[in-house]
């Protein structure tokens, strides 16, 4: 009786463990419309709703903790979040350091540049072309051949020169991409060329071997399956991401 | 943790790259503010406000506000302006190392100007006194009492300063130059290996300050001989 009793006990705390489960979510912040501060200075965007749903499903506490993008992963593995929802691809290199999620959504890779300006994107010798830095992006704008990359902190900066005319074409993700040219400050610029489908995948960083990876994917699976995820969707673009 | 030396090895000759860059840009903003800050510092000490002011109000803003904050002003402020982009600076102005060089140097050259105005002050009037009483000119009197001695006075805070900016030189890398640091920031996006890497360019940069410290010795030997003989002989 007295071992059932504590059993009983073991057996509450470990439930109370798992309702009261804290989950820290790394996020940056500045890429619109997936993660930004809002103007009440909260985290919010599509990455944020995507991850409070898993959490809601997971039954997990969740709390934001904004980092800067290049040391967004050493920031995970330093133990000061548990999990990155930060638009992040899934790559090989990644993984090497950390392991992820299934895919939350897809992203492939596009050009803008200025309308009118008549640049073919097949022909980029000699202009210059920026991306963000530790971006998929970014290596897919040093690769291109005669072009000179510039590389930036941050997505803002990179449309900051981009009208200032400092960089001719922005290499960019295709869909914060579009978020920006339906803004004001995107009315002057256009997509240039096809999309570019480098068949990347944006998945939930977590810490190598982390329990966390299989009760993510098992709430993506919810999310996916019962519309929330779809309703989410539409909040910010009128087509499917998945 | 698995410290990666290999890492280290094959990022070293883009990261010597990159500190060439940093030191070019410390070495012509600190030479081209160096001279500015003499004019400047003797415009600061006039008894006329109309040239006194300028100068104060130039030396509060750099050394009032943080050089991050006067690269981004600089870089991506200037830019929102149609003016300055159809102007003919813009071919300049457009170029990040312009844009970090100006700023670099208009930062060093404040503070310069002020430790140079303090080397002045500081000159015993004693000193210049006696110059006059010989019947020296203004223009002579400063070239050979005042200067040379507020140089001397000045050295050690001045040392100060070119060590500040070298390290300050790191900033250049947020608007996409690649210096020690942009160069650092940029492997690391492709290794994931921030330890290795920072603690690279960090021996690199103290490296560099080493090496100017070696330098700086031997020019405070050379302008501070005359209190090397006193001391010998006293």
């Amino acid at each position: 009786m007295k071992q059932l009793s504590i059993g009983l006990l073991a057996l509450v705390i470990v439930s109370s463990n798992v309702l009261a489960d804290k989950i820290r979510i790394g996020t940056e912040g500045a890429y619109p419309p997936f993660n930004m501060i809002d103007k009440d200075g909260k985290v919010a965007g599509f990455d944020v709703d995507i991850a409070r749903a898993l959490c809601e499903k997971m039954a997990a506490e969740c709390t934001f903790v904004t980092q800067d993008w290049d040391g967004i992963i050493p920031g995970l593995l330093a133990g000061k979040y548990d999990a990155i929802v930060a638009s992040m691809s899934i790559t090989e290199e990644r993984k090497n350091a950390v392991d992820f999620s299934d895919r939350y959504y897809s992203n492939s890779l596009a050009m803008i540049a200025k309308k009118g300006a008549g640049i073919d994107p097949t022909k980029l010798n000699g202009l210059s072309v920026g991306a963000q830095r530790a971006t998929i992006a970014a290596d897919h704008a040093a690769n291109i051949e005669g072009a000179s990359a510039k590389l930036y902190d941050t997505q803002e900066n990179a449309y900051l020169d981009l009208n200032s005319g400092r960089i001719d074409v922005l290499v960019t993700d295709r869909l914060p991409g579009y978020d920006w040219l339906t803004s004001e400050q995107g009315q002057e610029f256009e997509f240039i060329g096809d999309k570019i489908d480098i068949g990347d995948e944006i998945g939930i960083a977590v810490r190598k071997g982390d329990a966390l990876q299989a009760r993510f994917n098992k709430a993506i699976s919810e999310i996916r399956a019962d519309g929330t995820y779809d309703e989410i969707n539409a909040k910010y673009f009128p087509f499917n991401i998945y | 943790m698995n410290w990666n030396w290999s890492v280290i090895i094959e990022s070293l000759p883009r990261l010597f790259e990159g500190a060439l860059l940093s030191l070019e840009l410390v070495a012509i903003s600190v030479l081209v503010g160096g001279i500015l800050s003499i004019p400047l510092a003797l415009m600061r000490l006039s008894s006329n406000a109309y040239v006194s002011t300028p100068t104060l109000a130039f030396t509060f803003f750099f050394r009032g506000t943080p050089l991050l904050v006067q690269l981004f002003l600089f870089y991506y402020g200037l830019a929102q302006f149609d003016a300055v982009r159809e102007s003919f600076l813009w071919p300049y102005l457009k170029e990040a190392y312009w844009c970090a060089l100006i700023v670099f140097t208009l930062n060093t050259c404040a503070y310069t100007t002020e430790i140079m105005r303090g080397a002045i002050q500081a000159v015993p009037s004693g000193e210049i006194e006696a110059a006059e009483a010989i019947g020296m000119s203004k223009i002579t009197l400063l070239r050979r009492i005042t200067l040379p001695l507020a140089y001397r006075i000045a050295l050690p805070a001045y040392s100060n300063e070119i060590i500040l900016m070298l390290k300050g030189s790191a900033l250049a890398s947020t608007i996409t130059l690649l210096d020690l640091t942009g160069m650092a920031r940029t492997i690391i996006a492709r290794t994931y290996m921030p330890v290795e890497i920072f603690f690279a360019a960090g021996c690199i940069y103290l490296l560099l300050t080493f090496l100017f410290i070696q330098v700086y010795r031997l020019i405070e030997q050379r302008m501070l001989r005359h209190l090397r003989q006193e001391s010998a002989a006293g």
